[in-house]
């Protein structure tokens, strides 16, 4: 290494002295998101009488924003890069078709009907079709130079149709029983014990993740939070785990499927019925997975360090040696990927592939990412942002279901509230700049 | 022009490249020798930029050769210039703006862990100890670089330059944007860079600039090499000449574009 000017050791970190939100290092802007989210909690919760904020709403707003969000922690990577992608409903129409004619005459016609392997068939059949289209588009998109917007747009039209030419719009019929776990329901509600286990699982992993980031920085000599601080977010967080476990456990069976469990598990029927706990639902898991994963990608891989690098600057990325074609190719393919796993929780939800499934979608996880902080300027946004935008335009619509509003006035509402929340946004980041 | 007798560390010959009909860079050849400083002079628009992104990767040329040490070096990518130590300090710094210090400097050549991951604590002690020495008074490694002045971009994407072990360092307009203060930064380090021997190929259309600082000045004019000369050899006012009208004063070896 070849260092020009006299050296000078650091001087010893400074232990600056801020306010409460600096010293916890919290993100404001997430922290602004949870306090709308809480309004809008409560607010749904008065209106409603109580209804909102119930186990069973609660649990079911989990599972129904299960599918977006995974789509959602996608498209932060596709608009960071500066790019948009339409087409992820349609795709997750087509892929949801093409999974729903395997499981109900390809696999069957090989392995018979019910056969265990058909749902880790689908769910791979969904990963790689979902794979492949998105990489297609990536590469027309990177390779050829076909601005995105265009290349989702005709794409948004070529898989809706392609899903209706798969069975030429016949609506395809039951899942298999197995994969009908992925759209949660009693086959995918994981009980109460996994729960725990999960919950106790995460605040585990929550207090080791915090100290060893606590350890390394101190080894190199870098500030650290004060040990206060650590412990207040070890506790706020592993709280938050702990009490959505509790609520998704206070929510029980329906009587039938109770009984059925309970007459395939040998234990007697009483009189007045039994409390069996749904649990966190399998797609919810898999979303909160799918979550940690895409951030994992996003902050802790070279992969997303190039992501935002091209968002942030494409030239300098180039310029840096950066494979940026490569690069945002794969972008498109994880995307595509996404909207396979989202099309193995929707067509499981609904127990059935329908080429309209998917419908608008594409506009839900844009605006899942835009409300939860994605620029579509590029180079900034967060997996969990979208993550939250994706449950702040589920609990909107939900909560408008519950008090019985009408379809049209929902979308006026949703769409208001999409606006208003990027220009709050605008306002902000101009103020801290 | 090769009188002394040492084989050029750098030396590109013949180099031509057009856009859309427009050739920007026509027939020029320059050369790096080791332990100097190159000055490209010329106005805007003459092709030096255009030139030294040949150099760096980011331009193919359609004709010409580039050799480094002597041998003929294949330079496709900006990755290939850095592997035969060539490093560039652009004129628009090539900064990510939304990514820290540390994220900018390695950007292309993290460190990871043994995991694989990216090993931010390594970096950013790593990026502690160039800025250092760059600018003592650096100290917001965690913030995006869109947050940080123009002296402070500076030091970051010079930082970038010097930390990969550059032989040949490209510094395009670098004072274009400083201050006083800081430009005469610039000008120190340049001589203190000199001085560990990595070779200096500095562009810019302020001839105060580049007289001070280089041993040696090329001059282009609308894509074509006017002249080189040591600096000794000629006046100011004659490079003035080469790059406004281009004329080739005595002193200095006249090049295809000289008229």
């Amino acid at each position: 290494m070849t260092a020009p000017i006299a050296t000078t050791a650091p001087p010893p970190p400074s232990t600056a002295s801020g306010s409460l939100l600096s010293k916890l290092e919290i993100d404001v802007r997430m922290l602004g998101m949870l306090a709308a989210l809480a309004v809008i909690w409560i607010g749904f919760d008065i209106l409603s009488g109580g209804v909102f904020l119930t186990p069973r709403n609660l649990w079911n707003l989990s599972v129904q924003t299960a599918s977006v969000a995974v789509m959602a922690t996608g498209m932060v990577l596709v608009i960071v890069t500066r790019n948009i992608d339409l087409s992820v409903g349609a795709i997750l129409g087509v892929v949801g078709m093409i999974i729903g004619v395997a499981q109900v005459q390809w696999l069957p016609a090989y392995l018979g009907l019910e056969h265990w392997l058909t749902a880790p068939l689908a769910v791979l059949i969904a990963l790689v079709a979902g794979g492949l289209i998105g990489l297609f588009q990536g590469w027309l998109i990177a390779y050829l130079g076909i601005p995105s917007f265009i290349v989702t747009l005709g794409g948004l039209l070529v898989w809706r149709g392609a899903a209706w030419w798969v069975t030429t719009g016949q609506t395809v019929a039951p899942m298999d029983s197995r994969f009908k776990a992925f759209g949660g329901g009693v086959e995918g509600a994981l009980g109460a014990t996994t729960t725990w286990i999960i919950a106790a699982i995460a605040c585990g992993l929550i207090i080791v993740g915090l100290g060893l980031t606590r350890r390394r920085r101190l080894r190199f000599g870098f500030p650290v939070r004060p040990g206060w601080a650590d412990a207040v977010i070890a506790v706020v967080a592993c709280g938050a785990v702990l009490a959505t476990a509790a609520v998704f456990n206070a929510y029980p069976m329906p009587m039938g499927s109770a009984r059925t469990w309970a007459e395939a598990r040998g234990i007697a029927w009483p009189e007045g019925g039994l409390f069996i706990s749904q649990g966190v639902a399998l797609p919810v898991l898999i979303a909160v997975l799918v979550g940690l994963v895409m951030t994992f990608i996003a902050t802790r891989r070279r992969f997303g360090r190039y992501v935002f690098a091209i968002g942030g600057n494409p030239e300098a990325a180039e310029l840096s040696g950066i494979n940026t074609r490569w690069t945002l190719m794969k972008v498109f393919g994880l995307m595509g990927l996404l909207c396979g796993i989202s099309a193995c929780i929707s067509t499981a939800r609904l127990n059935a592939a329908t080429n309209a499934a998917g419908t608008l979608d594409e506009l839900y996880v844009i605006a899942s990412a835009v409300i939860g902080g994605t620029s579509l300027a590029g180079g900034i946004g967060t997996i969990a942002g979208a993550m939250l935008g994706a449950l702040v335009m589920q609990s909107l619509q939900s909560g408008m279901v519950l008090l019985g509003v009408d379809t049209p006035l929902q979308n006026i509402v949703v769409g208001a509230v999409l606006v208003l929340a990027v220009w709050v946004d605008s306002l902000y980041r101009r103020r801290i700049k | 022009m090769h009188t002394n007798g040492t084989t050029p560390l750098v030396e590109m010959r013949n180099i031509s490249i057009a856009f859309g009909g427009i050739k920007a860079v026509d027939g020029v050849s320059v050369d790096l020798r080791p332990g100097e400083v190159v000055g490209l002079l010329g106005h805007n628009g003459a092709g030096k930029s255009t030139l030294i992104k040949i150099l760096s990767g980011a331009y193919r040329p359609d004709s010409g050769e580039i050799y480094v040490n002597g041998e003929h070096a294949d330079i496709a990518t900006p990755r290939d210039a850095k592997r035969y130590g060539i490093e560039t300090i652009y004129q628009t710094l090539a900064l990510a703006d939304n990514i820290d210090a540390a994220g900018n400097i390695f950007l292309g050549r993290e460190v990871l862990t043994p995991y694989g991951t990216l090993d931010d604590a390594t970096m950013e002690a790593e990026t502690r100890k160039v800025m250092a020495r760059l600018n003592p008074h650096f100290r917001r490694f965690k913030e995006p670089v869109k947050a940080l002045s123009g002296g402070q971009r500076q030091s970051v994407a010079i930082a970038r330059a010097i930390y990969f072990n550059a032989r040949v360092l490209i510094m395009d307009e670098p004072t274009a944007a400083l201050g006083p203060a800081e430009t005469q930064q610039v000008a120190d380090l340049v001589l203190q860079l000199k001085k560990e021997g990595i070779v200096i190929f500095l562009i810019s259309h302020d001839i105060h600039d580049v007289f001070g600082l280089a041993d040696r000045v090329s001059v282009m004019k609308n894509g074509k090499l006017v002249g080189s000369a040591d600096v000794q050899d000629v006046t100011q006012d004659e490079v003035l000449g080469m790059i406004i009208l281009g004329k080739c004063p005595p002193g200095a070896t006249p090049g295809p574009g000289a008229s």
